[in-house]
């Protein structure tokens, strides 16, 4: 139930009443895409200056682009496209967000009301499709019934556990004039998502972390979603309990602290893992004990009391059992929890951490011929945390997860949940507008980047100032990794071909460099971050190297393939000599 | 997946009764049945009405599950943006009730062995023609079970039964 303003005004179309909605929730940036069915909307934005539309070539680059905008920023994210293909090339975008719990608000065109349901041109029941991929969705039937919707929306994309909500616009609806009344504020009675925690179940937690010896802290994207990273480090400083990331929480906990263990997980660091396994305590903030997190569940810290703090109670022992679980925001239960804890004596856990860090650092053997981990490194040094790193799915994602010290918050955007190919070029247009004050710079594969490469236009186009990486490795490589190990080294339909990206960059405008050998590396970064606007820069790297540490999926610590620690060459030819060995840690 | 939720259901599952009220808007039956499938719990009965407000519906669910799948079950149906209440009947004192309607085709010689059942369970005979005879049982899911159980050996034409409808009993006093 909403509550209306009073202030009686002119009749407007549902186009106009549906720019104005977006103004009233302060949206300055629309991703888009015209056509038939929203032709009508694209009108009443023609006049606005209130908020900046940017066509990209494909609605998937205009789903991914917002939610680039959502991660990057904090603030919702909104996509326009027309009815039928234009809906349903944005249902992969819709899925990532919901895995990811990223808030965004994609409006749909639809067919006239009349004829929905009669196969009319350009029809899809988009609100079918993405029933189970949205937090929620909406069919505006009736144009007074629109400005109330948009507000609802945008409450449900942001709040609780935030996710995408789709709003379908039917045609005649949008043509049909009211009086426009935006609505101050929204209660639903159906939905009140829990903020503050149980005072029972923060005693209960704060007994079982005076208790204990060796704890750890395992941080999700919740945390950073809720802007709970200063309260994290306060809460880790005053109780000196060593923190561990997932792939979300990158971020959420500066990578240069003592107390810091970098990421866990199949590809998490090996003493991240080590030292999970051997916790007596773990405190899962806004973390959801994903299978890439846990491996075999019941022999995940199997020594260890359980503290689960997550806004979303269906996250709650749903993959693994907990011993004290708080629903709330992970900030509000964090400030909550901050005066009821004292330090811990940890120094001999964080010695031990310590030990079996310089025991088992990151590393890798550089040499004559390029490894991503080098060149992800050199990135790291170079921007020293202050930059927005935007990685697509595969092998340079890991090691963007491994190599890159992590400093702040909304600084490091992937495709975790998905695991989309194709989201980081499109994802770093929205992001580039979220976030002026950080380099933004996206990372692709020689695969990934195939798949939204039409989305050069749209950085061309508007000038977004995007670093833009290529690590081709001349193979799908996390598919190929996997195939070695797993799969008797039988490699179908892995290695692939790429265009001359240097040409493909020049072609859409965009100045292109490339690097083959090592000592090129350093070189190529300097060009690429000293040319204004957007650039790209192709790396060619080894073919055939493998993400370490990892925990085959599904099973246990204890299977854990540490990096080799020889030196060795992933690629003929390349001489031995030539060979360094290069460490890395987090903390 | 599916496989250890059928293992598991196989294991320690029971039968509960959940009872929903939900927001009366467009979808809501979609989005319960669509939550359903997508998770792979299994959903013996949905029946959807409305309730003395007509803004509201009440939805009642019969499903199946060990404990752990039921929490989830519930915990979903309550992360649905529509969903007001949700409530576990099972551990409670419920009243349940189904409608069946049973058609069986007859002769003159059963008939009155039919309606002999028909009047122990206490059903009414709502159609009759000289082939058939049409019977509306109400009851426990148990006892429509059962009617439908005492029928069988007669040529039973077609069933259609409603599904559970479900409400907290408020009686506590001894029976
Ligand atoms: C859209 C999509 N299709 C397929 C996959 C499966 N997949 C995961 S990683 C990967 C290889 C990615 O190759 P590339 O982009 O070259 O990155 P690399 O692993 O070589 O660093 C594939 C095909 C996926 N994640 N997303
Ligand atoms: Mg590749």
């Amino acid at each position: 139930m909403t509550q209306q303003t009073t202030t009686p005004q002119r009749q407007m179309t549902g186009a106009e009443i549906f720019v104005r909605s977006l103004i009233e929730e302060n949206v300055e940036i629309v991703f888009g895409y015209p056509g038939g069915a929203v032709i009508g909307i694209y009108d009443a934005l023609h006049d606005i200056s209130d908020i900046k539309h940017i066509l990209t070539r494909h609605e998937q680059g205009a789903v991914h682009a917002a939610e680039g905008y959502a991660k990057a920023s904090g603030r919702p994210g909104v996509a326009l496209v027309t009815s039928g293909p234009g809906a349903t090339n944005t249902v992969t975008g819709i899925a990532d967000a919901y895995m990811d719990s990223i808030p965004i608000v994609v409006f749909t065109g639809q067919v006239a009301l009349k004829l929905i349901g009669n196969d009319a041109f350009q029809e899809a029941d988009i609100v079918g499709i993405t029933r189970p991929i949205t937090k929620h969705s909406y069919l505006v039937r009736d144009v007074n019934e629109l400005a109330t919707t948009i507000k609802e929306a945008f409450y449900v994309a942001t709040t609780g556990r935030p996710g995408p909500v789709l709003v379908d616009l039917p045609k005649d609806v949008m043509a049909t004039k009211t009086i426009f009344n935006y609505p101050k504020s929204v209660k639903l009675r159906s939905y009140q998502p829990h903020v503050e925690g149980n005072q029972k179940q923060l005693d209960k937690a704060v007994a079982l972390i005076s208790k204990a010896k060796r704890p750890v802290l395992y941080v999700g994207g919740g945390a950073i979603l809720s802007n709970a990273a200063g309260e994290l480090k306060k809460f880790a400083h005053k109780t000196k309990i060593p923190v561990t990331t997932t792939l979300h929480g990158l971020g959420a906990f500066p990578e240069t602290d003592e107390l810091s263990l970098g990421m866990l997980g199949m590809h998490g660091t090996w003493y991240s893992n080590t030292a999970v396994n051997y916790c007596d305590l773990l405190i899962a903030v806004g973390a959801r004990f994903d299978d890439r997190v846990t491996g075999k569940t019941d022999a995940f810290a199997p020594e260890a009391k359980k503290i689960h703090i997550d806004v979303d109670p269906s996250n709650i022992s749903k993959n693994v059992k907990v011993d004290v679980p708080i629903v709330g925001d992970v900030k509000k239960v964090l400030q909550q929890l901050l005066p009821l804890v004292s330090a811990l004596d940890t120094k001999d856990w964080i010695q031990t951490i310590k030990n079996w860090k310089e025991e088992h650092p990151l590393r890798y053997n550089n040499g004559k011929y390029i490894r991503m981990q080098h060149v992800i490194q050199k990135i790291s040094e170079m921007t020293k945390g202050k930059a927005v790193m935007i990685s697509d799915v595969g092998q340079h994602q890991m090691w963007m997860a491994q190599f890159y010290q992590y400093i702040y918050p909304r600084t490091h955007l992937t495709s975790g949940g998905l695991g989309t190919m194709g989201f980081s070029l499109p994802a770093s247009v929205g992001a580039a507008f979220a976030r002026k004050d950080f380099p933004i710079v996206s990372i692709s594969g020689d695969g990934g980047i195939q798949m939204n490469i039409q989305e050069l236009a749209t950085i061309r186009e508007y000038n977004v100032p995007v670093k833009i990486i290529i690590l081709n490795n001349g193979y799908l490589g996390m598919v190929r990794q996997w195939q070695e190990l797993f799969w008797r080294k039988r490699y179908s339909h892995v290695e692939m071909l790429s265009p001359d990206y240097v040409k493909v960059a020049e072609a859409y405008g965009i100045p292109g460099f490339r690097a083959t050998v090592t000592n090129e590396v350093e070189d190529v970064i300097k060009q690429l971050f000293a040319t204004d606007g957007p650039a790209l820069a192709e790396f060619k790297v080894v073919k055939e190297d493998n993400v370490y540490p990892m925990i085959p999926a599904g099973q246990t610590y204890h299977e854990i393939i540490d990096i080799p620690n020889e030196k060795s060459a992933p690629i003929e030819g390349e001489e031995q000599t030539d060979l360094e060995m290069v460490t890395f840690s987090k903390g | 997946m599916s496989e250890t939720i059928e293992q598991s259901i196989a294991q320690t599952a029971r039968k509960h009764t959940i009872s929903l009220l939900l927001e009366n808007k467009f979808g809501a039956l979609n989005r319960v049945a669509g939550m359903f499938s997508a998770k792979g719990y299994n959903l013996e009965s949905i029946t959807v009405g409305p309730t003395e407000d007509a803004s509201v519906s009440r939805m009642t669910i019969v499903t199946k599950g060990d404990d752990a799948i039921i929490e989830q079950i519930i915990k979903q149906l309550n992360k649905l943006i529509d969903t007001l209440k949700v409530v576990d009947l099972t551990y409670d004192s419920f009243m349940e009730r189904e409608l069946a309607l049973i058609k069986i085709g007859t002769t003159p010689e059963n008939r009155p062995e039919i309606m002999q059942v028909v009047e122990i369970f206490q059903a009414k005979i709502i159609d009759i023609s000289h082939k058939t005879l049409t019977v509306e049982a109400t009851g426990s899911g148990q006892k429509v079970d059962a009617i439908i159980k005492m029928l069988k050996p007669f040529h039973i034409k077609e069933i259609a039964r409603t599904g559970r409808v479900a409400l907290k009993r408020e009686f506590v006093g001894e029976v």
